[in-house]
Formats: structure tokens, C-alpha cells, sequence
């Protein structure tokens, strides 16, 4: 059993699982995604340049970078805040206010969606106090970065948190004995150390919000050019059957999020090799 | 003068780790109006982000009455998207639980080659947009797909069947239970089941008697999610559906019909079921992270003791 190379170890069953763990990613991960890459070289580059690049496909990719980079600024700092909160202080409810950031992880998305959608349409709880003053929120990009704003907050508080449970006080002791006020304690000591964290958990916020359709199909509106997302886009052309350009679009919002995914781990390795 | 533990040891219900008193004048905290002003702010901004969609799921679903409320989930088609939703979940859940077990046991027991490149593989559904999911299977069984003229020329189904909602919907919730398991099998090391090797214990044995009591709080903590995303799953599902009512759509894609039919009743009584879901995962969540972890911890706290 240990005479294959492959396998290092004493312990029964490793090539009979191994086996059953490729074969698995392989049917069900590798193969459908290879798909993408198969169907786009057919489209051959004329064809995929033509069909990633359409005007609507632009205003497309526009609301959603757009969309989602609003939604992670905002996590960023509304993450920060509650994580600080939930870590630092003691209060009534804190329990229950930990177990709710995961809401939007526990929620299907469809629930999320309708839900946002009444919330912030003209008559709405929320919508009802901004449209006396000409403020639309759902079915306007302002509704989409709500929407993608609900599903990302907790990739930043789970990002920052276990960072910040383990910062030593001792440092921050360190710098109110140099004369550090609290904030500037946070702003030139904490936040430094919390960058890294942060940044990963917003590019996670970011690069779940650019795919994201069930909580935002909903709040907005699908109108071409205006209001539709790049994964709505994709749908409309699967309902036309427009395989092709369904998948050259999937194959540029794949690369832009691992290209997002990729630097934040640089980000964060470069962090760690510098803290080490 | 206060007294506070060490940061960190009542997060996620850590076992209480030394107690320490520590002098906290305004030196390392922040004034108490600063402190109120940040809490405030922090539940705020919880309650009217997060709490406020959830509550009024419940508020719309009760509007019309509670009459109103159960006649709406009486309904058969409802019933129907409710029963496909279970069978979904019934299927994808415990072919990924058997993954994950498999896949970490290969990884971190077999220390097999290649890991790293497994272990990124095993994790890359949650980079992969749900509608990309969904299209992945198209391309595979729809008409113009790979196997379309194949499975047209034996008179398979798959795209717009249940069978290809069961598969997006194992694509999507792949990760849960394998991203648990590594991690956790990964710090308990080998030992253990190396010693029950040289016992003479076979394989099944080992790992019933050996790993899975070891692990049962981080595998429970990956099916609750892994459940959770199966039951909830809503684009891909969307994607190879093709959403024929009463056949394919199951409850979150049975939401959409009622909600794009102003039946809004229904469709919140329809969500109601799935945010209830979502409270008791959350509630279980919570209760298994406080195990999860403390097992952790007595696990890297044993390890450290073993090596001074």
C-alpha cells in the first residue's frame, strides 16, 4: 500500500480516499469548468473580444466593479467598527449581535433579496423615508451596492476579528506610555497591524459581491445598460440561448476576481513575511 | 482599576485561559462615551443592515393574517418546491460530507503529494459565481453542450431535470464540510491513528474510533453550512432548473415565481421557512463554534505541552 510514490504514510485507506477525492474534483469541479475555457476557444478571439467587449456587456462590468468596490469600502469600515466592537467590549446582546453578522451567510440569497426589495422600495420600511426627498434605492445601482453591501459584511468582521483578538495590548501600552493619544494609537499601531486582515476581507467582500445574483436580481430593476449586473447579464443571454457570449462574459468575471483574489493573498503573504 | 482577561480567551467560548489583571486606566481603552458611541453606532448599523431584512420576512409574511399565512404554505406547489428542496439537500449534503471526510483524510493522515493544488481545488466553487456554476453544467448537458447530441441520441435528460439541480447544487456546497475537516484533521496530526495502526486496528476501524471522535464538532459545524447553502442555493439552481414550475423549482426558486406574481404572501410565507432555517443555523453555528473551537484549542494547548 505505501510502495506508490505518491502516498507517505503507514495509515490504511489514503490511496482508496485519494482516488475517491480526485475522481470526485475531477467530475464535478475540473470538468465543468474546463467547459468555460473549451467553449471560448471555439468562440476563437475575434468572437470573444466582440462578445466580452458588446456596449452592454461594458455597462455591465462597469455597475458591477462599481457596485461591489462601494459595497467593500463600506464593509471596510462599518466590518472594522463592528468587529472592534464585538472584540474590545462587553455589552448586553453581544452574543447574539456576533451570531448575526452571519446572517447574510445563513440567508439564502433569494430570502435576502425579496426582503432588501420591500425594505427599500419607495414604500418601504427604509425606502419610505428617503423617497420624500428624491432619493430612489431599489431598482438604482444604489440598491445593488445595498444589496451587495448586506452580502459582504461578514467577510470583513470574520477577517478582522481573530486578528484582533490576538493584537498583544502590549503594544498598544507601548504607545500611551510614548504619549500616544487612543487615536493615534489606532491610526499609526492597530490599523497597520489590522491592514492586511482588512484588505483580505474586503477583496473576499468584493470578489463575492462581482458574482453575486440572488440577493440583487431582485432590488435592481434588470434594466439593460442601467441597472444590469454582469451576472444578470449572463442569465438573459442563457434565456436566449446565446451560449458563446454567455460564457466569454463568465470567463472575464472569473479573471477579474482571481485577479483581485490573487493580489490579496500577495498582500497578505508580504504582511506576514514582514510581522515575521 | 478593572479587571480583564486576556483578549481573546472568551472569544467563540475558548476554554477561560489565565486570568490576568491587567491595570486599564484610559491607557489602552477608550473613554466610556467613546465606547458607547462606538457600540451604538456598531448595533445600529447590525440592526437596520442585517436585523431589518430578516424581520420584515416575518412582517410580510404575517401581514394578511395567520390564516392567511398557513393557507399559503398548504399549497400544493409550494409542498411540491419544499419536498425538492429536502430531496436536494438529502442528496448533495451527504455525497459532500463523504468528500470532505475523504479528502481530508487523504490530505493530512496519507500526507499524499499534490495537497496544496487539492486543497485549492476542493475550495474553488466559493471563487466561482453561482450563474458561472450553472452555465459550467450547460455547457456540459444543454443542447449545444459537450454531451448535448450524445444524451439527445439516447433520449437523456439531464439540463432542466432534477438531476442537474442535484449537481449545480453539489458544485456549490462542495467546500463546506472538506475546508472544516483539513484544517482540524491537519492539527491533530498522526499519531494517534498510527498508534491504533501498530494496535493492530483496521482502517474503518481507526477512523470510527480513533479520528471521528476527534473531529464530530468541526464535521457537524460543516454540515450545518454545508445544509444551509444546499437548501438556500438560488442562481446556479436557476441556471439548469430552466424553472419549470412545479417540476424543477425548488423553494428559493419558488420565492421568485410568487414574488414576480405579486403574490406577495406566498412568497414571504415561502421565505419564512428558509429564514427560519437560517436562525436555527445560525443559533447552531454559534453553539458548535464554542465545541468546535474549545476542541481546538485543547488540541494546539496539548500540543504545546507535549513539546516543552
Amino acid at each position: 500500500m505505501t510502495t506508490r510514490r505518491s502516498v507517505r504514510s503507514v495509515l490504511p485507506g489514503v490511496r482508496l480516499t485519494l482516488g475517491f477525492t480526485v475522481a470526485y474534483l475531477t467530475v464535478l469541479v475540473i470538468i465543468p469548468l474546463s467547459t468555460l475555457f473549451v467553449r471560448t476557444a471555439r468562440l476563437g478571439w475575434g468572437g470573444f473580444w466582440d462578445a466580452a467587449t458588446a456596449p452592454r456587456a461594458l455597462a455591465a462590468y462597469k455597475l458591477s466593479v462599481g457596485a461591489s468596490i462601494v459595497a467593500a469600502l463600506v464593509n471596510g469600515v462599518f466590518g472594522l467598527l463592528v468587529a472592534w466592537v464585538l472584540t474590545r467590549y462587553k455589552f448586553a446582546g453581544r452574543a447574539i449581535a456576533d451570531a448575526l453578522v452571519d446572517l447574510p451567510f445563513a440567508l439564502p440569497t433569494a430570502v435576502a433579496g425579496v426582503a432588501l426589495t420591500t425594505l427599500y422600495s419607495q414604500n418601504g420600511l427604509i425606502g419610505a423615508l428617503f423617497a420624500p426627498h428624491g432619493i430612489k434605492i431599489a431598482f438604482t445601482p444604489l440598491g445593488i451596492a445595498v444589496a451587495l453591501t448586506f452580502i459582504g459584511l461578514p467577510f470583513v468582521v470574520r477577517s478582522v476579528q481573530p486578528v484582533l483578538e490576538t493584537l498583544p495590548r502590549e503594544i498598544e501600552e507601548a504607545a500611551a506610555t510614548l504619549g500616544a493619544g487612543r487615536w493615534q494609537t489606532f491610526q499609526r499601531v492597530i490599523l497597520p497591524a489590522l491592514a492586511p486582515a482588512l484588505v483580505a476581507g474586503m477583496s473576499l467582500s468584493f470578489a463575492r459581491a462581482i458574482g453575486e445574483y440572488g440577493s440583487v436580481v431582485f432590488i435592481s430593476g434588470n434594466m439593460p445598460g442601467r441597472t444590469e449586473i454582469a451576472p444578470l447579464l449572463i442569465m438573459s443571454k442563457l434565456e436566449q440561448y446565446d451560449y458563446g457570449g454567455a460564457t466569454a462574459i463568465a470567463v472575464v468575471m472569473l479573471l477579474t476576481s482571481a485577479v483581485i483574489l490573487v493580489s490579496a493573498g500577495l498582500i497578505q503573504r508580504r504582511a506576514a513575511r514582514r510581522a515575521a | 482599576m478593572a479587571t480583564m482577561t486576556v483578549p481573546g480567551a472568551r472569544q467563540h467560548g475558548l476554554p477561560p485561559g489565565p486570568r490576568v489583571r491587567v491595570r486599564t486606566a484610559t491607557a489602552t481603552t477608550e473613554s466610556a462615551v467613546a465606547r458607547r458611541v462606538l457600540i451604538g453606532v456598531a448595533l445600529a448599523y447590525l440592526l437596520v443592515f442585517l436585523g431589518l431584512p430578516l424581520y420584515v420576512v416575518f412582517q410580510e409574511a404575517f401581514r394578511k393574517g395567520l390564516a392567511a399565512y398557513f393557507t399559503a404554505l398548504r399549497e400544493p406547489e409550494l409542498l411540491h418546491a419544499l419536498r425538492l428542496t429536502l430531496l436536494v439537500a438529502g442528496i448533495a449534503v451527504p455525497l459532500n460530507v463523504l468528500f470532505g471526510i475523504a479528502a481530508a483524510w487523504a490530505i493530512t493522515k496519507g500526507r499524499v503529494r499534490g495537497r496544496t493544488l487539492l486543497i485549492a481545488l476542493a475550495d474553488l466553487p466559493l471563487a466561482v459565481s453561482p450563474v458561472i456554476a450553472g452555465l459550467t453544467f450547460m455547457l456540459l448537458f444543454g443542447m449545444q453542450g459537450w454531451f448535448g447530441p450524445w444524451l439527445r441520441a439516447h433520449d437523456i435528460r439531464i439540463a432542466f431535470t432534477v438531476t442537474a439541480v442535484v449537481l449545480a447544487t453539489i458544485f456549490v456546497t462542495l467546500p463546506f464540510v472538506a475546508r472544516e475537516l483539513i484544517p482540524l484533521m491537519e492539527e491533530q496530526g498522526v499519531t494517534e491513528e498510527e498508534a491504533a495502526v501498530t494496535l493492530g486496528a483496521s482502517g474503518w476501524q481507526i477512523f470510527r474510533r480513533v479520528t471521528a471522535p476527534n473531529i464530530r464538532w468541526g464535521l457537524l459545524y460543516g454540515i450545518v453550512l454545508c445544509n444551509a447553502r444546499a437548501m438556500g442555493e438560488f442562481g446556479a439552481v436557476s441556471v439548469v432548473s430552466g424553472r419549470i414550475r412545479g417540476q424543477t423549482t425548488t423553494l428559493p426558486l419558488h420565492i421568485e415565481i410568487l414574488y414576480n406574481e405579486y403574490d406577495f404572501t406566498a412568497a414571504f410565507a415561502a421565505s419564512s421557512l428558509l429564514a427560519l432555517l437560517a436562525v436555527v443555523t445560525l443559533a447552531a453555528k454559534h453553539l458548535l463554534e464554542r465545541s468546535h473551537h474549545a476542541a481546538r484549542a485543547r488540541i494546539i494547548q496539548e500540543q504545546e505541552e507535549s513539546h516543552q
